[in-house]
């Protein structure tokens, strides 16, 4: 492999408040197929939004064929002849294959302002046939599979005459048939001498299609193998990396106490497939797995805020019918959305109103009249309890740190009396300092009996936190594992365990 | 044969709305004819053909403008504008009729325009940004026709923009057919119609693919206010007077003949035919209900449940898909 057709060194890409690359390389040569991995947020999608142009970096170097190019949009990229396919596919669905793939490339040669449809879907074919795929370039996207809709994306990208080729979890959304199929395409373009670029969790795959493999871990570059030099063990071994934080809490046996809930058989589309779990009293009861393993899924259709399409929820012992949200608090389970700014809190009022927002009814005098007094003191009280940094109740939870807005929402949950507490991703975008009170709190609410599920994609914190770990993948959960033996290398295997 | 299957498969779902509205004129026109001997008459026919030609022209216009999800309240407005930039330029200057037509239709795509201009570089919403141009333009025609008709007394020829006869049908009807082929060919035909599509359906996907999305944007909601500006010209003729106080109401007709004829409030779907289906839809069933006597305020309220329906209809068509 000596023919190198991409060569990215010392990337380095800032966001607000997060170091997203910091001094990456990679390296890409034609006819290959390269995988990249790493955790979530390990930083491969921004390292291969670069090189696509969808971002700029702040430094370092980028070259194709030996040449120092910069990149500063999709449109350039494309035309040195990179593409990518984004996992969220990015195609106008009532429009055809054909027009979807020439957009901006329709006019007629002679009369720029008419569209050439003849032409282009006569260029849709040809394309097609290149990847000996068998649809009519007319047909609209909206009709097609997402398997095949993937295949427009690949045959555009083609139609680019394009080198590089980039692939975000391009099967995480295809059947087995499906795949085979992809991968056939795969080995044709490999043929041709494209370098194919392969972001993907799945390792077995990893291990069939791809030549050589670079692991990237919390935005730095660790290391690049060849494919049959490394085991899949020390490819986890590489993305996971980092020291085992100690445990702080002393994960108590919780599996003799009260049952508080029972999940059984959940199913809803395909993020939720045949779920079942226990919670118990006074548990945190942690939920691992990759983006897109169908934990937030989970939470939401047992909180009601999704409906379900199978599938039974026992609190305390009694069957309930969960339809919606308000059904979920009457029974006492709380959900903490990851997106607190969007789900969990009114961001234009008080610290005070946020508080008793979910249990206004109870704050009321003469049956109408909302109790502010009432409420404030309630809110203090809280402030107190938490330890919550406000100047006063009447603060606006917009000027709050991200902590202390975690914390709002805790009370809020709290003062309706919740005794299951699911909180998804509490510690995201929360500084290190505020982590440790929130995970401090979390602890003392299950000392006092609370049940907590507690999703996270931060290991770490799954191991540091959980008396129990469910890992999920691919909507299913894959297994159930006591703290005293977990890993991070199980979790991992575990979260990336196809079926 | 395999190839006409799958033409009509291929066509299926945009076509079943189109042909659902064509057969509920169809429908119409029958159980009209049979209630009442004087509906399937000649001179109310025509009579029918020309009450569509305005709010045809103008729903032909908002099309697009619903084609790319956006949407466009000022049309009304915007038609009565371009009416009394015709009656300004004709009969307050004395310049030429073809002069005032050019100044008509220009004074609408001009305010498209600044539509357009607010929507994309502004930001703000188009129901806002349209909102506030109905406002305006509702203003600026009271203010340059001093709040009184202006009328074409000294240039009758100006009535004929709308009442010649071309082969026994008036010329406004034919002004309408032509408008409706030429924005049918726009459409369907050329890299502006294709956009118009693209935006609509996935504005970022077509941003990504390198298409200047602000600038055809502006260009859509300019060509709206020009097909706002024509309807300004043949509703003036057809009048013989600009009338600044009428337009306020005529957007909601146009985007209920739209939507009527298929075309999709979300984006990324619709046809010129539908549309103009749907703006006979309107008019048959207004000119009928008339001639059945029934009152005027009847006639709104079956129109509007009309229009929920077919909302309905369409809401219910995506479900299944």
């Amino acid at each position: 492999m000596n023919d190198t057709l991409i060569r990215m060194e010392g990337i380095d890409k800032r966001f607000p408040g997060v170091h997203a690359l910091d001094d990456c390389r990679f390296e890409l040569s034609a006819g290959e197929v390269h995988a990249l991995v790493g955790e979530n947020g390990a930083g491969k999608s921004t390292l291969m939004k670069i090189l696509s142009g969808v971002y700029q970096k702040d430094s370092g170097r980028v070259e194709l064929k030996g040449k120092a190019i910069e990149l500063h949009n999709t449109k350039q990229a494309q035309s040195l002849g990179i593409s990518i396919i984004h996992q969220e596919l990015n195609l106008m669905k009532h429009l055809s294959a054909a027009q979807n793939i020439y957009i901006g490339r329709e006019h007629n040669k002679t009369l720029p302002v008419l569209v050439d449809d003849a032409a282009i879907n006569e260029k849709t074919r040809e394309l097609f046939k290149r990847i000996n795929l068998d649809l009519d370039p007319q047909v609209k996207v909206s009709e097609l599979t997402v398997a095949k809709q993937q295949m427009v994306e690949i045959a555009k990208a083609l139609s680019f005459n394009m080198d590089v080729l980039i692939m975000d979890e391009p099967t995480s959304a295809l059947s087995d048939t499906e795949i085979e199929d992809l991968f056939r395409v795969i080995a044709d373009l490999k043929a041709q001498g494209k370098g194919i670029v392969y972001i993907s969790h799945r390792m077995d795959e990893l291990k069939r299609i791809c030549d050589r493999v670079t692991v990237m871990r919390d935005g730095c570059y660790v290391a690049t193998t060849a494919m049959k030099d490394i085991s899949i063990e020390q490819i986890i071994a590489q993305m996971v990396g980092r020291a085992v934080f100690e445990s702080s809490h002393p994960h108590g046996d919780t599996s003799k106490a009260e049952l508080v809930m029972e999940v059984k058989g959940l199913c809803r589309g395909r993020r939720v497939r045949d779920v079942s779990f226990n919670l118990h009293r006074g548990e945190i009861l942690g939920f691992a797995g990759l983006l897109g393993a169908g934990r937030t899924e989970t939470a939401r259709a047992i909180f009601g805020a999704d409906a379900i399409d199978a599938g039974e929820v026992f609190v305390k012992g009694k069957k309930v019918s969960i339809k919606h949200p308000k059904d979920a608090v009457r029974y006492g389970i709380g959900y903490l959305s990851e997106d607190r700014k969007q789900y969990g809190l009114a961001l234009g009022l008080s610290v005070g109103t946020n508080t008793v927002m979910a249990s206004l009814p109870r704050f009321l005098k003469s049956l109408v009249i909302v109790d502010d007094k009432r409420i404030r003191s309630v809110a203090e009280d809280y402030v107190n309890r938490l330890n919550t940094k406000t100047p006063s109740v009447d603060q606006k939870t917009q000027n709050l740190s991200g902590g202390n807005q975690q914390k709002v929402v805790i009370s809020k949950w709290l003062v309706r009396d919740c005794d299951i507490l699911i909180f998804d991703e509490p510690t995201r975008g929360i500084d290190v300092g505020a982590k440790s009170e929130i995970y401090r709190l979390l602890n003392e609410l299950a000392d006092q009996g609370k049940a907590i599920i507690m999703i996270s994609s931060e290991l770490p914190e799954i191991l540091r936190m959980s008396h129990r770990v469910v890992v999920m993948c691919e909507g299913k959960v894959t297994g159930i594992l006591q703290a005293d033996e977990c890993t991070q290398e199980k979790i991992m295997h575990l979260a990336t365990l196809r079926h | 044969m395999a190839n006409t299957v799958a033409l009509t498969k291929r066509l299926n779902p945009k076509a079943t709305q189109t042909i659902l509205a064509f057969a509920s004129l169809v429908v119409l026109l029958i159980l009209f004819s049979l209630a009442s001997p004087n509906f399937f008459r000649p001179d109310n026919l025509i009579g029918i053909l020309l009450a569509t030609a305005v709010n045809g022209i103008l729903a032909v216009g908002v099309t697009f403008i619903i084609i790319t999800g956006g949407i466009d309240l000022s049309i009304g407005t915007v038609m009565t504008f371009g009416s009394v930039m015709a009656g300004v330029f004709i009969t307050m200057w004395k310049l030429p009729i073809p002069l005032g037509i050019v100044a008509g239709i220009l004074a609408g795509a001009l305010c498209g325009l600044v539509n357009g201009f607010n929507i994309t570089k502004l930001k703000i919403p188009p129901f806002i940004a349209t909102l506030g141009m109905m406002m305006v333009t509702k203003g600026l025609n009271l203010i340059l026709s001093g709040v009184k008709p202006v009328y074409f007394v000294d240039t009758p020829d100006f009535a004929k923009i709308a009442t010649m006869p071309v082969f026994g049908i008036p010329m406004g009807v034919v002004i309408f057919f032509a408008s409706a082929i030429v924005a049918a060919f726009i459409l369907t035909k050329t890299i502006l119609g294709r956009y118009a599509f693209a935006i609509g359906s996935n504005e970022e996907a077509a941003r990504l693919s390198g298409i200047n999305t602000d600038a055809w944007k502006m260009g859509i909601y300019a060509l709206g206010g020009a097909f706002a500006g024509i309807a300004g010209l043949v509703m003036a003729s057809r009048l013989q007077s600009a009338q600044p106080a009428l337009g306020a109401g005529y957007e909601l007709d146009a985007i209920a003949a739209a939507v009527i004829g298929g075309t999709s409030l979300s984006g990324g779907e619709g046809s010129i035919l539908g549309t103009v289906i749907g703006a006979f839809i309107i008019t048959v069933l207004t000119n009928g209900l008339r001639i059945l006597s029934v009152p005027q305020e009847w006639q709104m309220v079956v129109t509007g449940l009309i229009v929920i329906g077919a909302v309905y209809l369409d809401i219910m068509r995506r479900k299944v898909k």
